[in-house]
């Protein structure tokens, strides 16, 4: 339960930041692009609720927000960030697509990441830090060749590495069935690689595979892939969407937000909920201020 | 004497020893076959576990070499041939040289991408061509070329401990049995260290007073081009040669100071003709110094098509002795 409670403050408080983003580049006080993760809130959220930030790394990819507020919570950093601000943590320079801060790196090139990734697991294995290695990607960074070509040095090198496939259905506007010959889930398994199934919109669901695989990843195991089914309800970026309304309707009644949510205290949640509104849009103001 | 193989070979094993956190990964190279030139003959039996064998998976392993620089480690790639440097673009140009900027200076990237390049051997269009100039102008990225008159495995050793920023390594094929050539009895060879660690080679075949010939070159030329200098000496021409050790960043004080010692330039290079190392330098040799010269600099470069795999047909396509002692004889008419 009180995970749970958790889960949802740190999962409304993405969905919150992101939405503000949306409203900002609306207000034209963001250039660029933005790309959201909303409705897959709970991969990161529970993902991330099985490592160890003291010595654990995590790669992200274009759609990283939700990563970098699961890894560090720092939502000034990330908003004055995509705003091209000096307090951004890097400096407005990095953006949406390229954030770093201790632990955590991100670029915009889709699959490149996991390459990288598999080169910071073998350090970790090399110094012996007993650091396990997460890369983010999504179902569309895999058609991209790099992927697997890493996948196999990593399940030769049995090296301390966590894939996490967020399959949110959609490369863009491209269904995944556009893309993809075959099962996604089998080719990892393919090289001999451990690849869970979870359901990515149930963060208890994700965070309990999570807390399986990271362990045995640190002991030793090797990589191993968690492929979270989820849906993303937001456009790919902006306002770029030209999905048929009826079913993102349907999807959003698997909201994961919604999910854990019945599961907590009404009351609670409300009062959980204002708290976290009332922190975004204090710190969403704020910057709103000095960018005016 | 020290061959310009064992002078790499060398410097790989002073750099390893120097440092646990250099580890080297590519195709072939553990023992006994220790790599298809043999650059790391020796290296996995002298460091077991830090020389790595991998998969045929270029832009894989120049990504994975790109983690570990991240994650404190001085990683080297070796990719077996230059002209495989198109797979790993994207891990050089989006990743491995883009974080240290986009990230505000935070990180550094020590990665070595040490590759060989260059024609001579009889392998044909797609593993003798010299590709440099494609990473010329990616910012962030330092390329070496030492040339014969180099130390190459302190140039080695310097890019694999240095200052911490990705770097290509370029030795040509035809350089690795050569003896170095630090002195010589016929000319004057010294050095000029305008970029720190990376000297550019100077080589004089008179005794005093100024060049009739600047020749500005790098790499696998220098093989071409000390041996006519020599002989030009007998017919008392006088030639100056300048090998830069990087092609990138230029030590364009050194440069164009020997460019401005006489009237006329001459730019060798092996790559294709065309958007060239030569077409950057001549521009700021003309710059600095375009109203003294007596005639237009001459570039020479390969011709721009593909390298043929016979030996008479190659030697048409890629810059050797002879064209260059026609160009400079057209330069001094």
């Amino acid at each position: 339960m009180s995970q749970d409670r958790e889960f949802f403050r740190s999962m409304l408080h993405i969905r919150l930041v992101e939405e503000s983003l949306l409203a900002l580049f609306s207000e034209g006080l963001i250039r660029g692009t933005v790309h959201t993760c909303l409705g897959q809130e709970a991969i990161p959220v529970g993902v991330v609720s099985a490592l160890d930030k003291a010595r654990d790394v995590v790669c992200s990819n274009h759609r990283g927000h939700g990563h970098f507020l699961a890894w560090c919570g720092d939502a000034r950093g990330l908003v004055a960030e995509i705003m091209g601000r000096p307090e951004g943590v890097c400096g407005g320079i990095g953006g949406s697509q390229h954030l770093h801060v201790k632990g955590f790196y991100s670029n915009g090139i889709l699959g490149g990441m996991f390459g990288v990734g598999t080169g910071m697991a073998l350090a970790e294995k090399a110094q012996g830090t007993g650091g396990v290695v997460t890369a983010f990607l999504g179902d569309g960074a895999l058609a991209e060749g790099i992927v697997y070509e890493s996948m196999n040095m990593a399940a030769l090198w049995k090296l301390p590495l966590l894939a996490v496939v967020e399959h949110n259905q959609y490369a863009q506007s491209t269904h995944w069935k556009l893309e993809h010959a075959g099962q996604l889930a089998e080719r990892p398994r393919a090289f001999g690689i451990p690849t869970t199934v979870v359901d990515g919109n149930d963060v208890a669901a994700v965070s309990r595979a999570a807390a399986q695989v990271v362990p045995a990843i640190r002991a030793g195991s090797g990589p191993q892939v968690l492929f979270c089914e989820t849906y993303r309800i937001g456009p790919h970026s902006k306002g770029d969407d030209l999905r048929d309304p009826a079913e993102i309707d349907t999807a959003r009644l698997r909201d994961p937000i919604a999910g854990v949510r019945s599961r907590l205290d009404a009351a609670w949640c409300a009062a959980a909920e204002r708290e976290v509104a009332g922190e975004v849009t204090r710190l969403v103001d704020a910057l709103r201020k000095v960018a005016a | 004497m020290t061959t310009y193989l064992a002078s790499l070979q060398e410097g790989l094993a002073r750099a390893f020893a120097a440092d646990p956190r250099v580890y080297l990964l590519g195709e072939d190279i553990l023992d006994p076959y220790g790599g298809a030139f043999k650059v790391s003959k020796g290296l996995s039996t002298a460091f077991p576990g830090r020389v790595i064998t991998t998969p045929i998976s270029e832009a894989g392993i120049v990504a994975v070499g790109t983690g570990m620089a991240l994650r404190g480690m001085r990683p080297v790639i070796e990719i077996m041939f230059g002209d495989f440097l198109t797979l790993v673009a994207d891990q050089i140009v989006n990743h491995a040289v883009k974080f240290r900027g986009m990230y505000a200076d935070r990180v550094r990237v020590p990665l070595v991408v040490r590759t060989p390049v260059g024609g001579g051997r009889g392998y044909g269009a797609t593993h003798s061509q010299s590709l440099e100039k494609m990473f010329l102008g990616v910012p962030g990225l330092t390329i070496v070329a030492p040339s014969h008159l180099h130390d190459p495995g302190t140039l080695l050793e310097h890019a694999i401990l240095g200052d911490g920023d990705p770097t290509l390594f370029l030795e040509h094929k035809l350089l690795y049995p050569a003896a170095l050539l630090a002195t010589s009895p016929s000319l004057r060879i010294s050095r000029v260290e305008e970029i720190p660690g990376y000297p550019s080679a100077v080589a004089e075949n008179y005794d005093s007073g100024n060049p009739d010939v600047t020749i500005l070159s790098y790499g696998g030329m220098s093989r071409e081009i000390m041996p006519l200098m020599e002989s030009l000496r007998g017919e008392e021409i006088r030639v100056l040669a300048v090998f830069p050790a990087t092609l990138q960043p230029v030590p364009s004080k050194t440069l164009i100071d020997c460019a401005k010692r006489c009237e006329r330039v001459l730019i060798v290079e092996e790559g294709t003709a065309g958007f060239d190392w030569g077409a950057e330098l001549a521009t700021r040799i003309y710059e600095a110094h375009g109203a003294k010269l007596a005639k237009p600099v001459r570039r020479l470069a390969a011709h721009p098509g593909v390298i043929p795999t016979a030996t008479h047909l190659e030697s048409r396509v890629l810059p050797g002795r002879g064209s260059i002692e026609s160009a400079l004889l057209e330069l001094m008419s």
